[in-house]
């Protein structure tokens, strides 16, 4: 009995100690204590699809304040943090496209998270110049342990690059590499859900159910790093690490007959239905928990639209539901608060965010968010300026061309001032980095605007360049290009000569053709932010904030298949066998020029020759001039030497070897 | 003598067994011709069973996913199809926009893509330029257009680096049952593939508007998706008429408020196409499906894209595979004989050892023969067999389906299974390149097909054609050596000092060369009259075949007057006999050089063109000689020569073979024109290779009308060369990827050569 008091003082005192120590911790500065906060954003698309949008961070404070020892931080990345001196880092896992067209490319969510299929790692490292490059190996073999990726693929020379301007701002200690083959899988997403302080077990993490996440169009999983620079004393001043998981699902839907489009609904759709499972609760050590319902601006005009033509009805709803429901549609749960997008100089209606928070949830009462959809509607997402798509052109395994396609949305149109349309200028960045053996000619730098080619000097802005190197370096170009505001389209193409590669450069799969990566589009004039109210208390939602930066809007293109020469690659065998032969025929020949006597050769002959001459040689010999129709007198003749090449002797003995053949062949098996 | 004094020493084997053949050329010419004749008709015996090659296409590994609710769907799409026929025409897009707002209610991408057919304009340095850069500036009427619609559907978790392409021609102005059929075909499969999961590459279906011809849409459409132009050349025409700009004007606004994009759209490197036509040719027995593979200049897809498609087919959908034949071959007797004389060989054989598998059942030969011609034809021809062949131009591997539903497909019930089955094939077709890691390359490019399972792969027809040109280079040889000899017996009988003479006796056959060098000069010449004909306004294909010849005898003349001035000074017989050995040798070296060198680029174009040219090359003989002797065997030789280059006068083989295909009463001389025409269009090495041959008569004949024997072989060379320039050409257009293959593959021997 004594035993369970002495327990229960410890724990006391235990709690009592930390609380002391963690307000102590606390008093000294707001990011003293480790934090972690999870987030899903909920979006529906056009398309009829659901973009589900989960969003972790984790801040970790400086290590000073409580040395090498984290509560939530995982400590794996702390380490990377520490070893490599990361200034900032992304890695990020895809499959898939993300579709710019159907799903958006304005908003922060796209802008920041839609990326090219396969791996991409981009690091800025805060040690001198000449460490970069082995931080950054060093980097991608950490890495590629810690998720189970071939990320160490990038170690080599060849497949990273430093680019200048044309990416990030941070110049000079920038490393950037993409490896688009790269298959994601599970077993990468194992170790990213690893870091998480409540891993898939509990809070929202629990909805990512695999089979439910990976059937999706899209799939992307991030990790971005922030170190929050590195003082001159060396003294770090806290990390964030934000992961997220970007999917976009296809609600289940009975297959219907298709139909007069008029009548065709979007599909209504609630958590279960898309992930197959409910949330109970929050993770427990996170701060917040929260989902969010995204409304896209378009989609709010539309709806308001729709209501104003039957206004009496609308009335009605509000009355009866509150915020539960919108005109058109209706949320299973009550939203705690529903936010306004404060938008200053466009003049469309403001995109909604309807807010959950989970805490309140248990496991007797999970969470459940569903959308029902009470009258069909249709709209579009919000565009890039310019829509932006890239193809191979010419045929052939010789040469092509690159070209990089820009389709104005029109948005620029309606976002600048409409008065200065004619004089101004929309200013995009294009970041391309091109393997070594895919041979750029970057002087053939054509540019046409509006189906008429510009001189380039009016075009470019600025351009920088470093031209591949055999076997060393990819060839990588930034470029600043400069369109009238008013353009419908541009191209500009740029053409290269296909290299070739030794034989053991290969990858297994060569026939496949080789890759160029995604080229990075962006638009420096135009900002993703989004604003939800002006509350300063909003400001501690992770992924608010986020939405919050002025980050400018970045779009990637596709990733090109290049065809390039394969050799035979039975050709080895060949060369051995030809090389052989060839020793041969050299060895066989000094041999013979070493030790022949030509003297003694033809003494040799001449005795021979005297005594040629058999009964059955003449006979045949006879024969065979007989059959040629030509003078018997052939000793002198050239022919002579001709008739004589078939000796009786070796008749026979073919003749004979071919007998004992058969009749081995037909009577002794 | 100096020989007989002493025995000379004995050479080295190799040399002895050179010098025997050269010095036995006549019957060893006539043994391997024979034997080269015998291979090829041996061929459908030794052809082997198709295999397929890459173990990536797992064909028929997974039951077919369509269902009788797409078939539905797809049967609405055709009623809605054919329903448009008889609604009043009004734009003229109206089936365009009924199958794009089909393939947007798929969710699929919709662009229209518009062009002008290609004008098949003949322009003499094509042949020697890339076939990219044959855009020609266009003045086009606003009528004589074409709009195609194409559909893509993108793989849901795919990287879009690559595509499979689906076509269906069918004519816009007037949809036949069948070609809707075809269309509800890939319709089903097109619906099925937007919704599927395991999707890598993304679909394209292309529905080529084949008004102005299904080829032209075809490559209209890959060059404008491979070799775009930006500037605004043909624009300025789409705006001067209204109605292509009333295309994009009337944009459905639909409640999904997406609209077809006016640009055009892309998806990746192309893996394979697959192009689909239904045809009502009302089979008795059963659901048909023919395959056609041949591309321009006999280019094949690979083997491994005909043997999922023979696989599936037989095996999961029960058609009747069937290859192109030529069907007046089947009921030849002597082709009928020559099997059952194969068969009892074959039965013999195995009676003998039962292991020895030789021999098939004569109806199979004679089927083989009958396929194997027509794929020869075909591919001697270049002339691409439907739209595949544009594909081959740009890499991609292509073949038709061409489906023929079995009795008439009127009632539902029958066209339900139909659809069911075709779209079944196709499913699984796409479903296995779909599979595929690496493009085709497992399995062979160049194979003859003698039936649908069944083919000859390289390494087995080369023999019947190394058989057949291996006389060449002997008989060239004997004859420079006899002639070589000739002389120096004749110097030695002179006993003449004649130092100079002997010392440029090496140099005889510069001479030669020089002759049919000029000859072959005024062959390029006259292939290239056709493109300043061409420039004739107003001309009728007679017309200007009648000018063609003309204008080719004429510079014929010029040619010969030109060339017989340096011959005037020799007068003995002898000497004039001696020179025309080595001029006959020279000519049989460049033909041999080029047959070999056409026989890497297009096989089938050297075997027809070695059948055609090996005998005349060996026969031919100054006619002079031969009439002044008058001999029986002489006078016959000459008939001999006469009739062989007659027939191997290029209209007149024509003539004879549309004659023997179709009878006699339809022909016309125009015809020829219209065929060479069509050739230039194709810019098929054919053409160069009948103007080569024509050139030859051209030349026979103007020496038989001025009765000079010693131009007599000035006809040999002629074709010889523009053989040669063939090659060029080919080497351009379809060599140089391989060449440049090839180059690597030397530096790869030497390095590890160096390594080793």
């Amino acid at each position: 009995m004594a035993v369970r008091p002495l327990r229960q003082f410890l724990l006391l005192y235990l709690i009592l100690f930390c609380r002391f120590f963690y307000s102590n911790a606390a008093l000294g500065s707001v990011t003293d204590e480790e934090e972690f906060s999870e987030e899903l954003l909920l979006r529906p698309l056009p398309d009829r699809k659901v973009l589900a949008h989960f969003h972790f961070e984790t801040r970790a404070p400086p290590t000073a304040s409580n040395g090498r020892h984290h509560h939530l931080f995982p400590k794996a990345i702390s380490q990377l943090v520490q070893k490599f001196r990361i200034k900032e880092m992304e890695l990020s896992f895809t499959q898939g496209r993300w579709n710019y067209e159907r799903w958006g490319g304005f908003d922060p969510v796209p802008s920041n998270n839609a990326k090219p299929p396969g791996v991409e790692l981009w690091a800025v490292f805060d040690v001198p110049h000449y460490q970069v490059d082995a931080s950054w190996k060093n980097l991608t073999h950490a890495l590629s342990g810690l998720f189970c990726a071939s990320i160490n693929f990038l170690e080599s020379s060849t497949s990273y690059s430093a680019p200048q301007w044309g990416f990030h701002s941070a110049s000079g200690n920038l490393r950037y590499g993409t490896l688009p083959r790269e298959a994601v899988c599970t077993e990468n997403l194992t170790p990213w859900l690893k870091l998480l302080p409540c891993r898939d077990k509990a809070g929202i993490s629990a909805l990512m159910d695999r089979p439910s996440i990976y059937k999706g169009f899209y799939h992307s999983q991030r990790l971005h790093l922030t170190g929050k620079g590195f003082d001159s004393d060396g003294v770090d001043s806290g990390i964030v690490l934000q992961q997220t998981l970007t999917v976009v699902l296809q609600p289940n839907e009975k297959r219907t007959p298709v139909t007069s489009l008029e009548t065709k609904f979007q599909p209504s759709w609630s958590l279960t239905s898309i992930f197959g499972r409910k949330v109970s609760g929050s993770c427990v050590l996170a701060k917040s928990s929260t989902v969010y319902l995204q409304l896209d601006r378009d989609l709010v005009a539309e709806l308001k639209n729709l209501q104003k033509h039957n206004e009496i009805a609308v009335a009605e709803n509000v009355n009866y539901e509150g915020l539960r429901s919108g005109y058109g549609f209706q949320l299973s749960v009550e939203p705690d608060k529903v936010l306004e997008e404060v938008n200053g100089s466009h003049g469309t209606s403001p995109s909604l965010l309807y807010v959950f928070s989970v805490e309140k949830h248990s496991e007797s009462e999970p969470f459940d968010l569903g959308l029902t959809w009470k009258i069909p509607v249709a709209w579009s997402c919000q565009q890039a300026p310019l829509h932006a798509s890239r193809f191979l052109m010419g045929s052939g395994n010789e040469r092509g061309a690159i070209a990089i396609s820009f389709e104005s949305t029109r948005l620029s149109e309606w976002l600048l001032h409409s008065d200065a349309i004619d004089s101004c200028e929309l200013p995009v960045k294009i970041f391309q980095v091109v393997p070594w053996y895919i041979k750029v000619y970057y002087h053939t730098l054509q540019v046409y605007v509006d189906e008429q080619q510009q001189a380039i000097s009016d075009v470019v802005d600025k351009i920088h360049v470093s031209p591949s190197e055999d076997k060393v370096s990819p060839g990588m170009m930034e470029m600043i290009l400069k369109f009238p505001c008013r353009m419908k389209s541009a191209v500009a193409t740029l053409e290269f000569d296909k290299g070739f590669l030794h034989i053991d450069e290969y990858p297994p799969d060569a026939n496949q053709g080789f890759d160029i990566p995604s080229a990075v589009i962006s638009y420096p004039d135009f900002y993703s932010s989004t604003q939800f109210g002006d509350d300063k208390s909003l400001e501690a939602l992770p992924i608010l904030a986020k939405f919050q930066e002025n980050n400018s809007v970045v779009s990637y293109t596709e990733v090109l298949l290049v065809p390039l020469t394969t050799p035979d690659f039975s050709m080895p065998y060949n060369v051995i066998t030809i090389t052989c032969t060839i020793f041969a025929l050299y060895f066989g020949s000094l041999l013979n020029v070493l030790r022949r006597r030509v003297g003694e050769e033809e003494r040799f002959l001449k005795s021979k020759d005297a005594k040629k001459g058999g009964p059955i040689s003449q006979f045949l010999s006879k024969l065979s001039a007989k059959l040629t129709g030509r003078p018997l007198e052939t000793p002198q003749s050239p022919t002579s030497t001709s008739s004589s090449f078939i000796s009786s002797k070796l008749i026979l003995k073919v003749v004979l070897v071919a007998g004992i053949a058969i009749v081995w062949h037909f009577y002794l098996e | 003598m100096a020989e007989t004094e002493a025995p000379r020493p004995r050479q080295r084997p190799i040399v002895r067994l050179g010098i025997f053949l050269i010095s036995h050329s006549f019957s060893f010419s006539v043994v391997c011709c024979t034997a080269g004749v015998l291979a090829l008709l041996l061929l459908p015996i030794l052809a082997k069973n198709t295999y397929i090659s890459e173990n990536a296409l797992m064909p028929g590994s997974a039951n077919p996913m369509l269902s009788n609710q797409d078939v539905l769907e797809a049967n609405r799409f055709v009623k809605d199809l054919i329903a448009l026929n008889s609604k009043p025409r009004g734009s003229g897009i109206e089936s365009q926009r009924l199958i794009a707002q089909y393939m947007k209610d798929l969710g699929a991408e919709v662009n229209y893509h518009k062009f002008h057919p290609q004008i098949t304009q003949f322009h003499p340095l094509q042949f020697f330029s890339s076939p990219d850069s044959g855009t020609v500036e266009r003045n086009i009427s606003c009528s004589f257009h074409g709009v195609n619609t194409v559909g893509i559907t993108r793989a849901p978790r795919g990287d879009g680096k690559e595509a499979i392409v689906l076509v269906t021609p069918y004519n816009s102005q007037k949809i036949k049952q069948a070609e809707a059929l075809s269309l509800g075909t890939a319709y089903s499969v097109f619906s099925l593939l937007s919704r599927v999961t395991w999707l890598a590459k993304d679909i394209i279906w292309l529905v080529s508007d084949s008004q102005h011809g299904e080829y032209a849409a075809v490559s209209a459409w890959l060059r404008d998706y491979h070799i775009p132009m930006f500037t605004r050349l043909h624009t300025v025409n789409a705006e001067t008429c209204p109605d292509i700009n009333y295309l994009y004007d009337v944009r459905d606004n639909s409640v999904t408020g997406r609209k077809i994009y006016d640009g055009f759209k892309r998806a990746g490197t192309m893996a394979a196409a697959l192009v689909i036509k239904v045809v009502d040719r009302s089979e008795t027995f059963d659901d048909n499906l023919n395959i056609y593979a041949e591309a321009s200049n006999g280019q094949m897809p690979n083997l491994d894209l005909i043997n999922i498609v023979n696989y599936l087919a037989v095996h999961r959908q029960g058609f009747r595979v069937k290859v192109e034949k030529l069907w007046s071959l089947l009921d030849s007797k002597w082709l009928k004989n020559l099997g059952e004389l194969f068969e009892s060989v074959g039965q013999v054989v195995s009676s003998i050892n039962p292991q020895w598998k030789f021999g098939i059942p004569a109806a199979d030969y004679t089927e083989g023969i009958a396929t194997l011609a027509s794929s020869l034809y075909n591919q001697a021809l270049g002339v691409p067999t439907g739209p595949h062949g544009a594909f081959r131009d740009y890499q991609v591997d292509a073949i038709t389906l061409e489906l023929s539903p079995r009795a008439s497909v009127d009632k539902i019930i029958r066209q339900n299974d139909f659809l069911l089955r075709g779209g079944r094939l196709i499913e699984g077709v796409i479903l296995s390149v779909n599979n595929l890691l690496e493009k085709f390359h497992q399995s062979f490019f160049l194979y003859l097909l003698t039936s649908p399972g069944k083919f000859v792969s390289v390494g087995v027809y080369m023999i019947a054609f190394a058989l057949l040109v291996a006389p060449l280079p002997m008989v060239a040889a004997s004859l420079y050596a006899d002639a070589i000899n000739l002389n120096s017996s004749q110097n030695n009988e002179k006993t003449v000092a004649d130092e100079p003479g002997t010392a440029l006796r090496s140099l005889k056959w510069v001479n030669a060369a020089k002759k049919v060098f000029v000859v072959h000069l005024w062959g390029s010449v006259v292939s290239l009259l056709p493109y300043f004909i061409c420039q004739i306004p107003n001309r009728s294909p007679t017309v200007s075949f009648i000018i063609w010849f003309l204008l080719s005898v004429l510079s014929f003349f010029i040619m010969f007057l030109i060339l017989a001035s340096p011959f005037s000074h020799a007068k003995e017989s002898q000497l004039h006999l001696r020179e025309w050995a080595i001029l006959k040798s020279v000519t049989m070296s460049a033909t041999f050089i080029g047959l070999c060198l056409m026989s890497v680029i297009n096989f089938s174009t050297a075997e027809l063109g070695g059948l055609l040219l090996v005998p005349m090359c060996l026969m031919a003989q100054p006619m002079r000689r031969d009439i002044r002797v008058g001999s029986l065997s002489t006078l016959s030789r000459l008939a001999y020569n006469l009739v062989f280059c007659l027939i191997g006068f290029p209209p007149v083989t024509f003539v004879l073979l549309k004659g023997a295909f179709e009878g006699f009463n339809s022909i016309n001389v125009g015809d020829f024109w219209c065929w060479v025409e069509s050739l230039w269009a194709w810019s098929s090495a054919t053409y160069l290779y009948i103007e080569g041959i024509l050139y030859l008569f051209g030349a026979e004949r103007g020496s038989t009308i001025t009765r000079n024997s010693r131009s007599e072989e000035a006809y040999l060379a002629i074709c010889q060369l523009v053989l040669l320039i063939l090659c060029v050409d080919s080497f351009r257009k379809v060599v140089h990827p391989h060449m440049v293959r090839t180059v690597r593959m030397l530096n790869h021997c030497i390095v590890l050569a160096r390594s080793l």
